[in-house]
């Protein structure tokens, strides 16, 4: 077996068929991992001990003749916000550096429960915040595809392992682009479902409107499956949503034909480059399938970044609070007061792009700032869910960039954190709407970087969203045009 | 708009954040630049809008709401288990209340 090239499907068929056993799959994955995650930093821990009872579980149901699970066997890493009992959970952070959690997220519960092998815990931007992995205590993620390069964020590691082929499969988590741009930077498919549509217990909260958990792969069907296994409702996350989960596989048909897709032009407009024009020849590729195009507007889109930005960092002043040296792990000098301990554990703990969105979303939520800040930002967001509610009584798709340009170079962007907020203008807009959107492989720029192309669909439909995405790659893609 | 650094170590205590005097002076710098941006929503009127709090919720007011039942929570023991300074099944902390 190919390791770094595996899919869901070919393990399925390679157990079946005794090629190799659950246990000797993890084993060599394992090794692999080991031996390849030098050149990346992608994961920050192996879970050996655990990935190997999974997979002797899986042999034994085997070897009883029982149904092993939709993953049977499927190595997975997990982001390290998502958290894992009994493996070390940092969030990429020194403050969670010796963190054990005490219990498993539903994501990780539902994946083992489906036979999935979790093999470790992948590098991310600091509390999932960053658009380039290079805000990890833990040191930054390089992108396989070119190592001096950023594999994006804030999900890196769980894109950079994918593409890598040390997992076949991973979760991130999405909360304004960071698993959808990480996908389109590394070359793999990523995707963020409808808000809800996978519970958000153990994932730990970021900003709590907008935080979502979803899979990467290195084809459509593997993250179709993954999603499967880990969405519906969950009593432990109140959020989680109620509508029975469709057997996405079914929906992949291949047949896209009249599917009416929309382009819309504020996402197009000023577009003059290489990634444009990916996506236009990609957009071909999806008329000659037997989609119709037309064009659509989203005039909310100009004012997403600013609503965005207020939203998630107001409520990641108030998620973020918890980290005061009482309950996790790391505690700095006290000089005998409770206050001065809050305050250095804080001032030493979180990094620098945590120290600015705690203090800009303090700022808005502080005294008089309110009605301004988050109340205004709320009703933007109102304009920006209708614009796409209006859309898709248009269409049933969108089809857009994930980035304005692929992978930069490490430490290129560092200095300049408002360019960096701007690059998530066409990933945000999805999350603030809470509609489920995908990054899919859409040919490589020049460089030889790969770019993605963003599909968006209406809540709960990202059963069309799998089947356009799936018709598009099995028909080669962006050279299908 | 402009943010001074008073302004900065102001909303650096509401945050109990202690931030050394190089951070003050940078963060006074991209606040005021993030939030140049941001303000920007200002030009845009948005009376009779309704505010966004909960992006999507399809089910019952009800349908979350569980019988009131006993059952196992996290074990103090576990619960403690990362604590900086666990003692006598609590977490402890300087001392907030003279005697």
């Amino acid at each position: 077996m190919d390791i770094a090239k595996l899919t869901i499907d070919g393990i399925r068929s390679g157990l079946k068929a005794k090629a190799f056993s659950a246990r000797e799959l993890c084993d060599a994955a394992l090794a692999f991992a080991g031996a390849e995650n030098p050149k990346t930093n992608a994961y920050l821990m192996l879970s050996e001990a655990r990935a190997r009872a999974a997979a002797d579980a899986v042999d034994a149901k085997l070897a009883r003749g029982e149904d092993a699970g939709l993953l049977a066997g499927v190595p997975v890493a997990v982001k390290d916000v998502i958290v894992t009992k009994g493996v070390r959970t940092t969030c990429g952070s020194r403050l969670l550096e010796k963190f054990v959690p005490p219990y498993d997220a539903t994501a990780v519960e539902r994946l083992e429960a489906a036979g999935g092998v979790v093999i470790g815990k992948a590098n991310c931007d600091e509390f999932a915040m960053g658009s380039s992995n290079e805000n990890s205590a833990f040191g930054p993620v390089r992108n396989p595809v070119d190592l001096e390069r950023v594999p994006g964020g804030s999900s890196g590691g769980s894109a950079a392992v994918v593409a890598q082929g040390t997992a076949v499969v991973s979760l991130g988590s999405d909360t304004g682009g960071s698993i959808r741009q990480p996908a389109s930077f590394c070359g793999v498919v990523g995707v963020t479902p409808t808000y809800g549509r996978v519970s958000r217990y153990g994932l730990v909260a970021f900003a709590s409107s907008l935080d979502h958990i979803g899979p990467f792969g290195r084809n459509v069907r593997d993250t179709a499956a993954l999603l499967e296994a880990i969405a519906g409702r969950d009593e432990m996350d109140a959020t989680s949503a109620f509508a029975p989960v469709p057997r996405y596989a079914e929906a992949m048909t291949g047949d896209v034909r009249g599917m009416k897709i929309g382009l819309p032009k504020e996402y197009f407009a000023g577009l003059a480059s290489e990634t444009g024009d990916l996506i236009l020849r990609g957009v071909e590729a999806l008329k000659k399938l037997g989609c119709e195009i037309k064009e659509v507007s989203l005039p909310a889109t100009e004012w997403a970044i600013s609503c965005y930005y207020i939203i998630c960092t107001a409520e990641a002043s108030s998620n973020l609070a918890r980290y005061d040296g009482v309950k996790y792990t790391l505690r700095s000098e006290d000089s005998g007061t409770l206050a001065a301990m809050y305050r250095n554990t804080r001032g030493d703990g979180f990094g620098a792009e945590c120290k600015r969105r705690i203090m800009l979303g303090t700022y808005v939520l502080s005294h008089g700032y309110y009605d301004a800040y988050y109340l205004k930002a709320q009703r933007v967001r109102t304009l920006i869910s209708r614009d796409f509610q209006n859309a898709f009584g248009e269409v049933d798709a969108l089809v857009t960039p994930v980035s304005p340009f692929p992978a930069f170079k490490l430490g290129e962007k560092l200095d300049d954190p408002l360019a960096m907020y701007l690059s998530d203008i066409y990933t945000i807009t999805g999350d603030l709407a809470g509609i489920p959107c995908m990054s899919v492989p859409c040919g490589t720029a020049s460089s030889g970087l790969p770019v993605g192309m963003q599909i968006l669909t209406n809540h709960f439909q990202e059963a069309a969203m799998f089947r356009l995405a799936e018709a598009f790659e099995r028909n080669g893609g962006v050279d299908a045009a | 708009m402009k943010i001074t650094e008073e302004q900065v170590r102001y909303v650096a205590d509401l945050a109990n954040l202690r931030l050394t005097p190089e951070e003050v002076s940078r963060m006074a710098r991209d606040m005021e630049s993030i939030l140049g941006h941001i303000d920007k929503l200002n030009e845009l009127d948005t009376a009779g809008v309704p505010a966004m709090a909960q992006v999507l919720f399809d089910a019952s007011e009800t349908a979350t709401l569980r019988a009131d039942m006993e059952r196992p929570t996290l074990p103090n023991e576990a619960a403690l288990a990362n604590a900086p300074q666990p003692g006598g099944g609590f977490f402890k902390v300087p001392k907030v209340i003279e005697r």
